[in-house]
């Protein structure tokens, strides 16, 4: 199979033509312009507009539901509870435990419990206030640490383990005969509060089911494919009469990659009442339906040699799952199985439960489920250097694993540049003139970081590639590339597109993307685990490669010339012996069409045997891990505690970029959303649970006004398996955002902050202790 | 129910809507004008910016019948009043967002966009810190801004004919890339 072909980390006719250019994306004109349609921005004729009903309890027993009065209310046409809906779902097959709408219980407040489709929005917003919902109310459980030890009620019914989601321990090595021998040993708590995506385009979700029964949605989602299985399961359909397709997507983050309540809900609708349905949730709905970043307790102990080489690490973390499993299972194991480069350990160990609690439950949110680790291990990266004496890029630089080896958990590490990222911060930021010399209030802080390139690990167990790429080739020389790839703003649309341009010599402009619509696409998994660039890029260089050997054998034979003289590119075909031998690509098309019939090709990709030969070995085995550093520069109030983040240098290794420009706004975006998290936002609710403030003026997003200058420097360490030695871009360079400022914290004025977020609160606090503390001494 | 007289992008229109409806559900819903639009529809996103009497404005803040008599401008209204007045194709401000980057979701750029607009109609050369000010009101989850800035500031060095500053990560990458010998 050609997918598990390496493809070459260059070109293999020369330089490249439009690979690793800043290009303009293929969307970019449609969205400045309003022409770009998203889910809302779709209509369709006899419309109906739903409405979701949500429960006000964090926990409770539906005892009886009555919608007679919303039926009885004029322009409701449909009212459905989870009676219509008893199937439960969830993305990882092993952990379904959802329902469209409450099944006798409601888990959190804002859990949906009903449905209303009407003739208009006002109509759909009264019929809710008419439904009554009798409920008991039941203990709810706010504290992880109490879902640990008190099972009665149940979050979840039936569950041998009671409100513990998932538990992981692994080790690898002697990690308490090392401790025991290292030389120093750090240990410390450390704790991530939990924060959420807020895309700015909320959920929105359109059916229809049309007479001879096919169902198409379109979604806002980022996982079209899983969402057409789930439908299948829920609505008892076979999947080819599903017909999913995703719209224009205003963000997403990881925030739309579960099935959600409202894509089941207008279905069923739509298959009840015989009109389309539509229903697009407030910005409040968004943050119950949340499946944000896990708030996480964290215990890190690690031993060192004298000389800083680490020789073991011990973690102990409880994870706060929320209400559902959601993708739960993995962010188990990520939280552990993805700590172990850029640094070499010689034995390391993870102890990892995740309990659930009624609160809206958490999943998967950009860096899944490393960067709460990430942040506790590189502080304290960052106290053993202090400990020891040692620069702290120079103590990354001694425990540094190398390229092409094998991490402690077993993991194949192929390209490694994380000591040019090292190098490029400390040089861009004037680390060693600058650290620690910039007065008292202000300082610089470094901190590193790994992250997968996909995994080898699909949702559900199957043996089909992970990505599949179609090209047609037409003769007036337009080229259409169907994938069912989501492009979520990433730009992996135009990545497709650049591949096959490249691949073909076509121009950009004779370059059409049709993508993730179940109907015409190949499938691919999804927009997740930062895997499109590397997995739909080899799938489209796969089928581009066929198409081109014909283009190529075609036109040697019209021209009687060796094949290896035809050169392709940039619109044209020529012959390298002949200059004045030259044809457009749509001449060259019809002579390829002519010799060899309808051009057209599929290619795939599936990543090779990887991961530990272990239970959970395969969850985090990645084809290829992308590395980051970044240094900090913060500005600390030590009167007001509040912490300014100057500057942020990324340098970050994403193996090729093929588009500089795509990778240096993906590195940009990750660095501004990890500094968020770090300084303010923060999901939380009240002792009812109640969401602390729902909305984006309380849940505060840096504005252009708030947000650092950002200096992104790309290191290209060209991956032996990435599309053109490329990896991934747009997750790995948030890791490092919230330890890098949290070191500068420590280098402006002494104070450790181990517990996120770093509030001016906390800031004083620690101060005020770092103050009691020289006067002790 | 009322019928509404509403100017928007040059045309003079009458729409019938619900009395407490706003701008922004007059534009999406009646006028299928969907390049505004709603991330929160309560004033806190701007992604709902449309330009009245060319000042910004929160679509989903204005009732609609407050914008009867105003000239309302949409970002479906940029390029036909470019070419309308001798350009080209897309308006500077869209055209230079798209070239560098700026759209990534593109979800928050038509309120951006038409910020932007408004900013350079009432400040030709803006410093970087005052385009920061302008686009306080618009969040963007995306970009980080700085692409951005990059791009109001490539509108604005084109409109003076200059070039317009490096970015961070050209210098370093064309270095690496010379390295090794690719260009």
């Amino acid at each position: 199979m050609g997918a598990r072909d390496q493809h070459g980390v260059g070109a293999p006719w020369g330089g490249f033509h439009v690979i690793g250019k800043p290009n303009r994306k293929l969307d970019g004109l449609a969205k400045a312009t309003g022409a770009a349609l998203y889910a809302d921005d779709l209509a369709l004729p006899g419309m109906l507009h739903a409405k979701t009903l949500r429960s006000p309890h964090a926990h409770a027993k539906i005892l009886s539901i009555d919608a007679s009065a919303a039926l009885a209310l004029p322009g409701v046409q449909a009212v459905i509870t989870g009676r219509d809906l008893p199937i439960q779902y969830g993305v990882i097959p092993w952990t379904q435990d959802e329902n469209a709408l409450a099944l006798d219980k409601v888990r959190f407040i804002g859990d949906p419990v009903a449905a209303v489709a009407a003739i208009d929005e006002d109509t759909a917003n009264a019929a809710l206030k008419l439904i009554r919902v009798e409920y008991e109310l039941l203990h709810a459980y706010l504290d992880p640490r109490e879902s640990l030890v008190r099972h009665d009620p149940p979050i979840h019914a039936g569950r041998k383990e009671g409100n513990v989601s998932k538990h992981v321990q692994l080790a690898f090595g002697d990690v308490d005969a090392e401790l025991a021998a290292a030389e120093l040993v750090v240990e410390n708590h450390y704790s991530f509060h939990g924060t959420t995506h807020a895309p700015i385009e909320p959920h929105c979700a359109l059916a229809q089911y049309s007479a001879d029964g096919l169902l198409t949605l379109w979604s806002s989602t980022q996982i079209t494919h899983y969402v057409q299985r789930a439908l299948s399961k829920v609505l008892e359909l076979p999947a080819q009469r599903i017909r999913v397709v995703q719209p224009c997507l205003g963000g997403a983050f990881g925030g739309k990659s579960d099935p959600f309540s409202l894509e089941f809900t207008t279905c069923k609708l739509a298959m009840i009442t015989g009109r389309p349905v539509k229903m697009l949730w407030t910005r409040e709905e968004v943050f119950y339906a949340h499946r944000g970043r896990h708030p996480m307790q964290l215990h890190y102990k690690s031993g060192v040699t004298r000389e800083g080489k680490l020789v073991a690490v011990d973690a102990k973390i409880l994870i706060d799952g929320g209400s559902y499993s959601s993708f739960g299972l993995v962010t188990t194991y990520y939280a552990g199985q993805l700590l172990t480069g850029p640094y070499d350990f010689k034995s390391y160990r993870f102890d990892s439960t995740r309990v659930f609690t009624n609160k809206p439950p958490c999943g998967p949110k950009r860096g899944h489920g490393s960067v709460q680790p990430r942040f506790a291990f590189e502080v304290q990266l960052d106290e053993i250097a202090e400990k020891l004496a040692l620069d702290p890029i120079e103590l990354r630089r001694r425990n540094f694993q190398g390229s092409h080896v094998r991490t402690v958990n077993g993991q194949r590490v192929t390209s490694n540049g994380f000591l040019q990222c090292l190098d490029e911060v400390e040089r861009a930021s004037g680390w060693h003139k600058r650290r620690g010399k910039l007065g008292r209030g202000r300082g610089l802080g470094l901190a590193g970081s790994m992250y997968i390139s996909g995994t080898n690990y699909p949702v559900y167990p199957n043996a089909m590639p992970q990505a599949g790429v179609q090209i047609a080739l037409e003769r007036s020389g337009r080229c259409t590339i169907f994938t069912g790839g989501n492009d979520i703003g990433q730009g992996s649309n135009s990545m497709v597109a650049y591949v096959v341009a490249e691949e073909l010599g076509l121009s950009l402009e004779q370059v059409r993307v049709v993508a993730a619509d179940t109907d015409l696409c190949p499938v691919d998994l999804g927009a997740y685990s930062s895997r499109v660039t590397f997995m739909v890029g080899n799938a489209a260089i796969d089928a581009a490669r066929k198409l081109r050997a014909q283009l190529v054998l075609a036109l040697a034979a019209e021209w009687k010339v060796d094949p290896a003289r035809i050169l392709l590119e940039g619109g044209r075909a020529s012959d390298k012996g002949d200059a004045a031998r030259s044809i457009t690509s749509a001449e060259a098309i019809q002579i390829a069409e002519a010799r060899f019939d309808t051009l057209g090709s599929t290619g795939s990709y599936n990543t090779p045997t990887l991961g530990g030969d272990y239970r959970g070995g395969t969850i985090g085995a990645s084809p290829a891990y992308s590395f980051t550093a970044h240094v900090a520069e913060v500005e600390v109030d030590e009167e007001t505690g509040r912490i300014r983040v100057e500057r942020v240098w990324i340098a970050h290794d994403c193996g090729r970029a093929l588009n500089p420009m795509i990778v240096a706004g993906q590195m940009e975006g990750s660095a501004y959303m990890g500094v968020a998290e770090a300084l303010g936002e923060e999901h939380g609710v009240n002792r009812f649970g109640l969401h602390a403030g729902p909305n984006l003026l309380d849940y505060r997003i840096p504005t252009s006004v708030d947000t650092p200058e950002l200096a992104a420097l790309i290191v290209e360490s060209l991956d032996p398996e990435g599309p053109y030695g490329a990896k991934e871009a747009g997750e790995g360079p948030l890791h490092p955002s919230l330890p890098a400022i949290s070191n500068a914290v420590f280098d402006a004025c002494g104070i450790r902050l181990r517990h996120l977020p770093f509030t001016p609160g906390k800031v004083l606090a620690a101060l005020r202790a770092s103050r009691a503390e020289v006067r002790t001494c | 129910m009322r019928v509404l007289r509403l100017k928007v992008n040059g045309d003079e229109l009458e729409v019938a809507a619900p009395d407490h409806w706003s701008l922004l559900e007059v534009l999406r819903y009646r006028l299928n004008l969907t390049g505004s639009k709603q991330g929160c529809d309560k004033g806190d996103c701007g992604a709902c910016t449309v330009l009245l009497d060319g000042k910004p404005v929160l679509a989903c803040m204005t009732l609609a019948g407050l914008a009867e008599g105003h000239a309302i401008t949409t970002i479906e209204g940029l390029m036909p009043a470019h070419i309308a007045a001798g350009g080209s194709g897309p308006d500077p401000v869209q055209s230079a967002f798209d070239r560098c980057g700026a759209l990534q979701c593109g979800f928050c750029q038509p309120g951006m966009i038409l910020s932007a607009r408004a900013l350079l109609e009432r400040n030709k050369t803006p410093t970087r810190t005052q385009i920061r000010e302008a686009l306080a009101g618009n969040l963007c989850r995306c970009t980080g801004y700085t692409q951005i800035f990059e791009a109001v500031e490539l509108a604005i060095a084109e409109s003076l004919g200059v070039a317009p500053a490096a970015r961070a990560w050209e210098a370093p990458l064309a270095e690496s890339r010379a390295k090794r010998g690719e260009s």
